[in-house]
């Protein structure tokens, strides 16, 4: 096996080109367990720790937009694919509150020094601690090829089956674009150890009061993380039609209820080793009635603060 | 791989002597001090030296091919092409075996390699060596086994069925253990009754199995290899090489724990197989995956328990029936059968028993020794039956517990007088009257709530609750097992210092033997630099390191060898001073009289000249028990623990914090105060695991879970900080008064874990470990 080790973003997108028997590895949390349990043996692997461009963030205004999803005039994250969870952590805890809490709960301090998020895309497990705050944010992956140059993918297209995603054999990931919270975001993940635990179930909300809607995300309880359609839209049309947008009044009776029941509804969940489908779906339904009762009455903290 | 080419042979440095020579006359690092352990600060520095970074530099490695089925029979190993791969030494099958294909702690009924048949998912089928362990893997995969797969039977409860096909002849059965005490027709006014199951703990030992076997020039094979009993791993090995024991020697290599998990044989045959074959050093080391497969499990339990009482809680019978998955070999599966069935009833005094626990056959992996051993599974059903009792007659559970409680005197359930301390009553006090934990506050962080990062309640749906639990366990081998132990001491001057040094072949595997060995050889010789040799059989058997026996068997080996070394130095000394032995004693390198005056030097005494002892110690004979009735005096000793869990629930999701987990234990004497804490803290996490987390969960004989992402143990987030009381009851007839210390912790906090959290979700809870939708229901 080769290790393949580029040092700039240019030679990594030409090494991928050539070689369609490497696996990336930006991190290798994911990797090199496959490697050890003798799942993959690939003919190379394609080292991207040493490229430079993908351990950046930077600060993007909303005049440049960033696709369909993004902010509206906002402003957005640009994280470099190998920009480990403890910098996340550190560095984006208030820009993007929803995936650093997400990041707060990978493995332990170690293996959240080495794990990026690009990784966590390139594996695409449906248990994948970052998907789900993307999927709220609506977040656009951003992928490279030497020979056709940059795609911009929503998050929410990005994942297509079970460990699958939507990269061309020629691609890589070069970045996340993330827009900045303009309300609160939670996440929730559900392990039967109280750390460095793979989700049971995790879920993710975020309120987007800027265009008054609600972004979710559902992790390992489908083939793919996936969002929950039917439930933001409920939510968001409920809170429209009670005018608790501008009132920020308090949620009726029952609301946060019935939006982690559309939650619930919204997810595929099997039986496996790790939990039962019924408890999934059930810990789904708790994890959004709680989160966004959680974000609701920061929503309603904010306006207290600002007044 | 992180090699150590450096040096040519393995080994590992046991001379704790570092401190400069005193004169002092009480020697530092003695019986109740807690001298710092000598491999400590190289284990968390990443320095020490385990079996895994065994290196030789002309070494080739050896890989098992293991079954993929956990019933088949072999129609034909085809090894042709594996040979083929440059860089291969060696394939072995059945047919290589030159002594008799057979292994087992207890039986023989194990193959080294199978032949005809594999009983298990895992079973070594062939071995390769290769100078690369890729290039060996590689190789394995191009064995051909033609299998015709068979019908396993996988669920042990039906293992005894008329239809059940047998994993042996004759039968599926290994052992039924059948207990009658007292009146068998009696009633009771109060009864109480359930089914409780336990899933299959592993061992979960860090290192994993690891040896290196480099073959001698006369002929025989020197292994060095993580284990926990030297002398038992020649026996079997000499069986299967067909090699008299003086060409079989072992050397004990670096120990990543044990628990049990080392007590059968891992790569001990199939390295030295491959090293006699190749004629080159082979090592041998498991990934976590193997791992999981290439060692004996805790058998997993269904437990039935019925306990009749007075209306003031006082019992008068209990029935129990236990069943212990085997697996597909024996092991130590009778000795479990012998602990959950003599003991599985608890440190109580029961008037009328009825108790059959039995161990059976079966084609999942085979299960054997661990920590707890028997008693483990027991203790879940008797601690929460006594709950049931408290709630019936209206008692706490404290209270109803204290009221059965075992005491000196009593004789338990096969009959045994309880002839040392057995402070049942009081140990459950302790804990009753430590001071419990605040409520959590309303702004608590995240980690010190269930789901803890995972963000998933900030005080939502989370209700306390607290349980209690007690236990007891024997000590050392029983049933009329020969338990002994060796040591030889030698006494002499280096450099102008007095050092002894200790020999015993019983194994350090993380518990703290060599200082203890130490402190023994401190206090006994008034020497302050002990060497401890490396263990291994060029000494005789230390016995195993299980049963909580090393301090109290090893120990009283070495206090017996040090003592005989004594008695030689001071009759010189009373020859040259011209006065009795009886008013001598040694200390600080001095000879010094009654009143603590220095008569002469250790030096002058001891001169060029080596003193040298070696002694068997060898507790109290135990007893068979009657077939029919179970009766007799099957232990040596027995030692009591009690635990109090305090756990916060969230019941809507089912996660859990343990908030406090406090115990009590009598340790008789307590020979280095840290290191006992440091087993209780350990084992009490064991247990807590067992408790809420670890399981490998076995379908139709397949492991699905065998890597550490899915078999969960406690993290430090999961181990609530602790408050330990050690009690010292001296056993007069045990070396220093000691009781084995390792297992006790590992039996009573499981309960105590799991009647908190029943407390805390009301649900009855009768499946261990317990997961989150056994508390939410769904």
């Amino acid at each position: 096996m080769d290790f393949l080790q580029p040092t700039s973003w240019a030679d990594a997108l030409a090494v991928r080109a050539e070689r369609s028997d490497a696996v990336p590895i930006a991190g290798g949390t994911d990797v090199m367990v496959d490697l050890n349990f003798d799942r993959r043996r690939p003919g190379a692997l394609l080292d991207l720790g040493r490229v430079p461009e993908l351990r950046e963030w930077t600060v993007e205004d909303g005049t440049g937009g960033v696709g369909a999803t993004g902010g509206v005039g906002g402003s957005t994250v640009r994280l470099g694919a190998g920009v480990p969870y403890s910098r996340i952590i550190d560095d984006l805890g208030a820009r993007l509150p929803g995936l650093a809490m997400a990041a707060r709960t990978v493995g332990s301090p170690q293996i959240r020094i080495r794990g990026t998020v690009g990784g966590n895309l390139g594996s695409a497990s449906p248990a994948g601690d970052a998907h789900p705050p993307l999927l709220a944010a609506g977040a656009v992956v951003e992928v490279e090829s030497a020979a056709r140059g940059v795609r911009r993918i929503p998050a929410a297209e990005f994942f297509t089956g079970v460990k699958r995603n939507a990269l061309e054999p020629d691609e890589l990931i070069a970045a996340v674009l993330v827009p900045e919270a303009v309300g609160p975001q939670q996440f929730c993940k559900v392990g039967t150890r109280n750390a460095m635990v793979i989700a049971v179930s995790a879920f993710a909300c975020a309120l987007h009061p800027d265009r008054r809607a609600v972004g979710t995300g559902i992790g390992s309880a489908a083939p793919t993380p996936r969002r929950a359609p039917e439930a933001e839209e409920f939510l968001a049309g409920e809170l429209e039609s009670a005018g608790l947008w501008e009132s920020r009044g308090d949620l009726p009776d029952g609301l946060a209820r019935a939006f982690g029941e559309r939650v619930a509804a919204a997810a595929s969940p099997i039986d496996d080793v790790r939990g039962s489908a019924a408890y999934r779906r059930h810990s789904l339904a708790v994890m959004a009635r709680r989160s966004v009762t959680w974000a609701w009455a920061e929503y309603q903290q904010d306006l207290r603060k600002a007044a | 791989m992180r090699g150590r080419s450096g040096h040519s042979g393995p080994s590992v440095s046991t001379d704790a002597g570092t401190r400069p020579a005193t004169t002092a006359t009480t020697t530092p690092g003695r019986i109740g001090d807690s001298p710092l352990r000598p491999d400590g600060t190289l284990k968390v520095t990443g320095e020490f030296a385990y079996a895994s970074d065994l290196w030789h530099d002309d070494m080739v490695w050896g890989v098992t091919l293991r079954s993929p089925h956990p019933h088949a029979r072999i129609r034909g190993i085809d090894i042709t092409e594996a040979l083929t791969v440059p860089g291969v030494t060696a394939v072995l099958t059945a047919d290589d075996v030159p002594g008799e294909n057979a292994f087992g702690l207890e039986h023989a009924d194990q193959p080294v390699l199978a032949v005809e048949f594999v009983r298990y998912e895992g079973e070594p089928v062939a071995l390769v060596a290769a100078d690369h362990p890729e290039t060996a893997r590689r190789a394995a995969a191009r064995i051909r086994v033609e299998y015709e797969v068979l019908p396993a039977v996988t669920d042990p409860r039906h293992a005894m069925d008329d239809d059940a096909p047998a994993v042996h002849r004759p039968g599926n059965l290994v052992r039924h253990l059948q207990l009658r005490r007292g009146d068998q027709s009696v009633t009771a006014p109060v009864v109480v009754s359930l089914d409780v199951e336990v899933g299959m703990q592993d061992q979960a030992f860090l290192g994993p199995e690891s040896g290196l076997a480099v073959p001698a020039e006369d002929g025989g094979v020197d292994l060095y290899v993580a284990t926990q009993w030297l002398h038992v791993d020649q026996r079997q090995m000499c069986l299967a090489l067909g090699m008299p024991p003086e060409k079989v020697r072992l050397h004990l290599a670096g120990v990543g724990g044990a628990f049990g998990g080392r007590e059968d044989l891992s790569v001990h045959v199939h390295a030295s197989l491959l090293a006699l074959r190749t004629g080159k050093p082979v090592k041998m080391s498991y990934s976590r995956e193997e791992s999981f497969f290439g060692h004996v499990h805790r058998h997993p339990a269904w437990l039935t328990y019925e306990f009749g009482a007075e209306r003031d809680g006082t019992l008068v019978y209990a029935r129990a029936r236990v069943l212990l998955d085997g697996g597909a070999y024996a092991s130590s599966t009778a000795a479990v059968v012998g602990n959950a069935g003599t003991l599985g009833l608890g440190p109580y005094r029961i008037p009328n028993v009825a108790v059959d626990a039995y161990g059976v056959f079966t084609n999942n992996p085979p299960c054997g020794a661990m920590r707890g051993f028997g008693c483990v599974q027991a203790a879940f059903a008797h601690e929460a039956l006594m709950d049931e009792l408290a709630d019936a007659v209206g008692l706490d559970p404290v209270t109803v517990r204290q009221r059965n409680g075992m005491r000196e005197g009593d004789r338990n359930i096969t009959g045994q007088l309880i002839d040392s301390a057995a402070p049942v009553a009081e140990l459950l006090q302790i804990v009753a009257d430590l001071p419990l934990p605040p409520q959590r506050d309303a702004d608590a962080d995240l980690r010190a709530l269930p789901g803890s990062v995972g963000n998933t309640t900030h005080g939502e749906g989370v209700v306390r609750g607290v349980g209690y639990a007690v236990t007891y366990k024997n000590i050392g081998f029983s049933e009329g097992f020969d338990d002994y132990s060796t040591a030889r001491v030698r006494l002499e001057m280096t450099g102008g210092e007095a050092v002894a040094t200790v020999h015993t072949a019983a194994a350090e595997v993380g518990q703290g033997l060599i200082t203890v060995e130490q402190q023994i050889c401190r206090t006994e010789l008034g020497v302050e630099r002990v060497v401890v040799h490396p263990k291994n059989t060029a000494v005789g058997s230390g016995g195993s390191t299980s049963a909580s026996r090393q301090t109290y068997v090893t120990g009283g080996a070495v206090q017996a060898a040090c003592v005989a070394v004594r008695d030689v130095v001071l009759a010189r000394a009373a020859a040259s001073l011209g006065r009795e032995v009886s008013q001598l004693r040694l200390d600080g390198e001095k000879i010094v009289g009654a009143s603590g005056e220095v008569l002469t030097g250790l030096a002058e005494v001891l001169g060029e000249d080596a003193v040298e002892e070696t002694r068997e110690y060898r507790h109290r004979p135990t007893h068979a028990i009657d077939p029919e009735t179970g009766q007799g005096d099957a232990h040596v000793q027995f030692a009591f623990s009690a635990h109090r869990a305090v756990v916060d629930v969230d019941v809507e999701l089912g996660l859990v914090k343990v908030v406090a987990l406090d115990t009590a234990q009598d340790v008789g004497k307590a020979i280095n105060p840290d290191a006992v804490v440091g087993q209780i803290h350990g084992g009490s996490a064991q247990g807590m695991g067992l408790a809420l987390m670890e399981e490998i969960v076995v379908t139709d004989g397949h492991v699905r879970n065998p890597s550490f992402t899915d078999y969960l143990i406690p993290t430090i987030l999961d181990m609530p900080p602790m408050q330990v009381k050690v009690l010292e009851y001296a056993d007069p007839h045990a070396p220093y008064g000691v009781r084995g210390v390792g297992e006790p912790p590992t039996i009573s906090s499981g309960p105590a874990v799991a009647a908190a959290v029943r407390a805390a979700c009301g649900r009855p809870l009768r499946r261990v470990p317990i997961r989150p939708e056994h508390i939410t229901g769904t």
